[in-house]
């Protein structure tokens, strides 16, 4: 169990995706402009997240490692998490309407979400059992939603600024996300001093 | 040979055989069949995704028309004629639209001389009431940053000296520029109501007067002056019903401050009454 919590707390805040190991920061920097679109993306990438590490774990596990095929990796995950949000789709759209439409255009997007290839080649290259991948995937994603919960925060305050004309829109943008970058530093550490692994 | 070649691609293909099988199937079975009448209803509307309506654009509203859930005529850019084609598409009967339009309840702005600081912040009204409620001696007033001609769709709304003004013509009664005006000066009101107080600064006459020479003071006369009693005093400051209103104008005239707008005099003499219009099928 302490094991699983620290996992959590490792991938939310010490690794966090985003704001360590900067993947995924088209979503961050595109979409974390309102609140609500932010959480409409962060919740969309940790559901995919989940899913994809349960496919491409087994894929890898039972079909790539036995045969020794670990150089198709890349390609196969960029195929599964392809064809795996579109049958999401498919499926939300039948059965989950209101999810749907408020995911709606985020879904679409996580197919070339780098950052879910990158957690699910991560989770295989860590060696971690199929619960523990879990669990990574899922740490990782909401890891996602609070970097996108932050910066919206940052976002909407820096919309109220005076800012110099020569650092409006993206200058100012990459350098708040370096700023909370650089916050999230201050986790580097915690999860091994709490529980000593 | 064969497991150095064969093995890699017969996966890859059939990984990839398999997830396209897995999709048409489900494009198959669990295909959402689209209502045709949201088609058609969605082609009528004008999408300027205003809101106006109250839904979430126009697609949220050509959904809820097609299902029947909501009423044809809440589309205020599309006004009439849209309202009219959409009740004819959908084979309903007839249908009234109540032109709206923006109104701004103020009569001041930003003079020059009515601050009570100096302001050298955002060029923005939300950002300039977040500071004690702006710079302006009246915590009530139009701040005339232009808030709201940034919302307003359709070019409808500017800042002439300090004060937003509508113009009439191009105004839908979206209520874009009433949603962002932080101090709620702006008003959606029928576009009959066409005599209105340009004031909602709710301190009492003397205070009003201390902040603001263009401010309603409360002094009844409106009242007394009004034949129908279309006009009354809601606290301190005037409101009127257009319902009862005859248009005579007695209280523009009567009142000593000037804040009694007749703001539609010129529309209403150019074209005929623009109240509700009705249309058969």
């Amino acid at each position: 169990m302490e094991f699983y919590f620290a996992l959590l707390l490792d991938t939310i805040l010490v690794s966090n995706v985003v704001l360590a190991q900067f993947m995924g920061i088209c979503p961050f920097l595109g979409v974390s402009r309102k609140l609500d679109s932010a959480v409409g993306m962060g919740c969309s990438v940790t559901v995919v997240l989940v899913l994809a590490t349960a496919a491409t774990w087994v894929i890898n596990t039972y079909f790539l490692l036995p045969y020794g095929l670990d150089y198709l990796r890349t390609l196969i995950f960029i195929l599964v998490i392809a064809a795996l949000v579109q049958l999401l789709e498919i499926t939300m759209k039948k059965y989950l309407p209101a999810l749907h439409r408020a995911l709606g255009i985020y879904l679409p997007l996580i197919t070339t979400n780098c950052a879910v290839l990158g957690v699910t080649i991560s989770a295989v290259d860590e060696g971690l059992d199929f619960l523990p991948a879990l669990v990574f995937a899922l740490g990782s994603g909401l890891g996602f939603l609070l970097a996108m919960l932050l910066f919206a925060g940052v976002r909407s305050k820096l919309e109220n600024c005076d800012i110099p004309p020569a650092f409006r829109g993206m200058p100012c943008t990459l350098i708040a996300a370096s700023l909370v970058a650089m916050a999230f530093m201050g986790f580097s550490g915690v999860a091994d001093g709490i529980f000593s692994i | 040979m064969i497991q150095d070649y064969l093995l890699p691609v017969g996966l890859l293909s059939g990984i990839g055989l398999l997830a396209g099988v897995a999709l048409v199937l489900a494009a198959k079975f669990m295909a959402v069949s689209t209502d045709e009448k949201f088609e058609l209803v969605r082609a009528l509307l004008p999408g300027a995704n205003c809101g106006a309506c109250g839904y979430a654009g126009c697609d949220d509203y050509a959904a809820k028309v097609a299902e029947g859930k909501a009423e044809v005529n809440l589309c205020l850019p599309g006004g009439d004629s849209a309202a009219r084609r959409i009740a004819l598409t959908l084979g309903r009967g007839e249908v009234k639209v109540v032109p709206k339009t923006a109104v701004v309840a103020c009569s001041c702005g930003y003079t020059g001389e009515n601050t009570k600081m100096r302001y050298h912040g955002r060029h923005s009204c939300v950002a300039a009431s977040l500071f004690y409620k702006g710079n302006l001696t009246c915590d009530h007033g139009c701040l005339g940053f232009g808030d709201c001609v940034q919302a307003c769709k359709f070019n409808a709304i500017s800042i002439q000296n300090g004060l937003a003004v509508v113009d009439k013509k191009r105004c839908t009664g979206c209520g874009k520029c009433a949603m962002v005006c932080p101090h709620q000066v702006i008003w959606i009101r029928p576009h009959a109501a066409h005599i209105h107080v340009a004031c909602i600064n709710p301190e009492s006459g003397a205070a009003t007067r201390r902040e603001c020479k263009y401010g309603c003071i409360g002094c009844h006369k409106c009242e007394k002056v009004c034949p129908t009693g279309a006009i009354k005093l809601q606290g301190n400051i005037a409101w009127t019903f257009p319902e009862l209103c005859t248009k005579c104008g007695a209280c523009v005239e009567a009142c000593p401050v000037g804040v009694i707008r007749d703001c539609f005099r010129a529309a209403i003499e150019k074209a005929d009454e623009p109240a509700a219009v009705t249309a058969a099928q």
